[in-house]
């Protein structure tokens, strides 16, 4: 049985209902948060920006306790309503996405870090454009993948789990880049490193935006596509609508 | 079983239990200094006979306008107690009750008290809905004919405000004057629950109101409970934990005749202090 957004509203508890609404809305909102952090975190290091760089990591306490609070709502309905079927893999759903979103939230934070290094290191062209790239590609993942959970969207899910090998494609190819420049011009080798760790933060939030939009499928279908090839997941998720 | 009765003999030495509003989680933290006390119980004793004691020194504070459940296995208490709200026990031969129940400050066992008042204040249902074989109307309308009250424009509109204080009114208002027993079970106990709101009380003692229904009519009663708590001080037995779980504030563990622990039901239910309370919920004990 496919679950749809408006669900988990129509329980004979008025009270059942606001709390899941709750717990969904709160995650939705921690989700915009994180949405902010990977914005700003690109655009602390695209355009050298330190000052930015910092609220990213003061902001990152913010979201650290948005994870508690969501858990214990959780915690909360799992013991006291026994959720089952769509409402149980709503639950689930959004203790696992919470999760994604708080590392999400850990490796914006990385690459604010990155940019304050690099904005101490003067100018750094080289490799920005690679940078600026993946990351508006991975931005607008991880906000897909919110969309799809939103709206309970196990199509565009699909969408973006299909992107991340898009990602990791793009990922290698801005690596062996930045190893390029490191090559012609070894004074760069520490400034790119610390690019790369920017890199790697880009690639990883990818992943993460990719384990949510799972989450979406999960929650939506009730399949577990995590280990599974993405055609068999497209062919199922059509033969089930 | 000899280890939880040794641990239970320790338990009766444990200091006075009342409400532990600190601890309240989440959205509850507004009860704090919100929460006024209903029923006081200090010290309270109850035998059924010399030999037979059913509640040791039970100290616990009901809040006002809350739901308090009460758990336990068979036989620990927890509907003794509930009777000692609203003196149903003065009804049993041979009972012994020690010690206070107080109803806002004022003991409820003293000489002076008017029982039957005391039971308009303090209403009760039970287990098996038992309405009256009369109408709908009439079953509603009892406590304030008993009263004295007879105007036919209040009798209206308190059975009126009544069913819909119980969700009952938009499937009976075309059929008041038929009768309560062709009703669905369901029906009949938010009937006896609409009954008993008639006469306006303070505090309603449910008891196993839901054990006999199936699980939609259960949930029905329960959403009932959660809508009644803002007028009403409920108090509720129950043998189903989850239950206890879903509609309570506050959730209080017998066991034995002990109260072992009382506390938020948030806490009861993901951090008990008790090893007791723990065992039970999660389905350890016996």
């Amino acid at each position: 049985m496919n679950s749809q957004a408006e669900s988990h509203g129509q329980h004979i508890s008025q009270q059942f209902n606001a709390e899941l609404e709750d717990i969904k809305n709160h995650m939705l909102e921690m989700g915009g948060a994180v949405e902010k952090q990977v914005t700003e975190a690109l655009l602390s290091i695209t355009s050298a920006d330190s000052g930015l760089a910092s609220e990213v990591l003061v902001e990152e306490n913010n979201i650290d306790a948005l994870e508690i609070k969501i858990d214990e709502e959780c915690n909360l309905i799992l013991a006291r309503r026994q959720p089952a079927a769509s409402d149980l893999r709503l639950v689930l759903a959004i203790i696992k996405t919470v999760r994604d979103l708080e590392r999400i939230g850990d490796e914006s934070a990385k690459i604010a870090r990155m940019a304050i290094k690099l904005t101490e290191e003067g100018d750094f062209p080289e490799g920005i454009i690679e940078f600026r790239h993946l990351g508006d590609r991975v931005a607008r993942m991880v906000s897909m993948a919110l969309d799809a959970f939103a709206r309970y969207d196990a199509s565009a899910a699909l969408e973006i789990a299909q992107d991340d090998i898009i990602v990791d494609n793009e990922y290698g190819s801005a690596m062996r880049s930045l190893i390029t420049y490191m090559m012609e011009d070894p004074r760069s080798i520490s400034r790119m490193l610390n690019l790369l760790w920017a890199l790697r933060a880009l690639e990883r939030i990818g992943d993460h935006a990719k384990n949510i939009s799972e989450h979406v499928i999960y929650l939506v279908k009730g399949m577990d596509i995590r280990h599974a090839p993405l055609d068999n997941v497209a062919e199922e998720i059509a033969r089930s609508d | 079983m000899n280890e939880l009765n040794s641990e239970q003999a320790n338990d009766t030495q444990s200091p006075t239990r009342t409400v532990d509003v600190s601890s309240v989680l989440g959205e509850k933290n507004k009860d704090r200094g919100a929460l006024a006390s209903c029923i006081d119980i200090e010290h309270l004793n109850l035998y059924y006979a010399k030999d037979k004691q059913a509640l040791i020194d039970i100290n616990l504070t009901i809040p006002k306008q809350r739901v308090t459940a009460f758990i336990g296995p068979s036989g620990c208490g927890k509907s003794s107690l509930l009777r000692c709200f609203n003196r149903m026990n003065d009804l049993v031969d041979d009972c012994i009750i020690e010690g206070l129940v107080a109803l806002d400050g004022n003991d409820i066992y003293q000489k002076s008290v008017d029982v039957a008042d005391l039971r308009r204040r303090v209403g009760m249902v039970f287990q098996k809905p038992n309405p009256f074989p009369k109408s709908i109307y009439e079953n509603v309308a009892y406590g304030l004919r008993i009263q004295g009250i007879n105007s036919k424009r209040i009798l209206d509109e308190a059975v009126e405000k009544s069913l819909k204080a119980a969700a009952l009114w938009d499937e009976v208002k075309d059929r008041l004057n038929d009768s309560a027993l062709g009703m669905s079970g369901g029906q009949q106990q938010r009937l006896v629950i609409a009954r008993t709101i008639a006469v306006e009380p303070e505090v309603l003692l449910l008891d196993e109101p839901a054990s006999a229904l199936d699980p939609i009519s259960t949930l029905k009663i329960e959403e009932l409970i959660n809508e009644l708590k803002s007028d009403y001080t409920i108090v509720i037995v129950t043998h189903n934990m989850q239950q206890a779980a879903r509609v309570s504030d506050y959730t209080a563990f017998m066991y034995m005749g002990n109260m072992v622990e009382f506390d938020a039901t948030d806490t009861i239910f993901t951090i008990p202090r008790e090893k007791q309370t723990e065992d039970y919920i999660t389905g350890r004990y016996g």
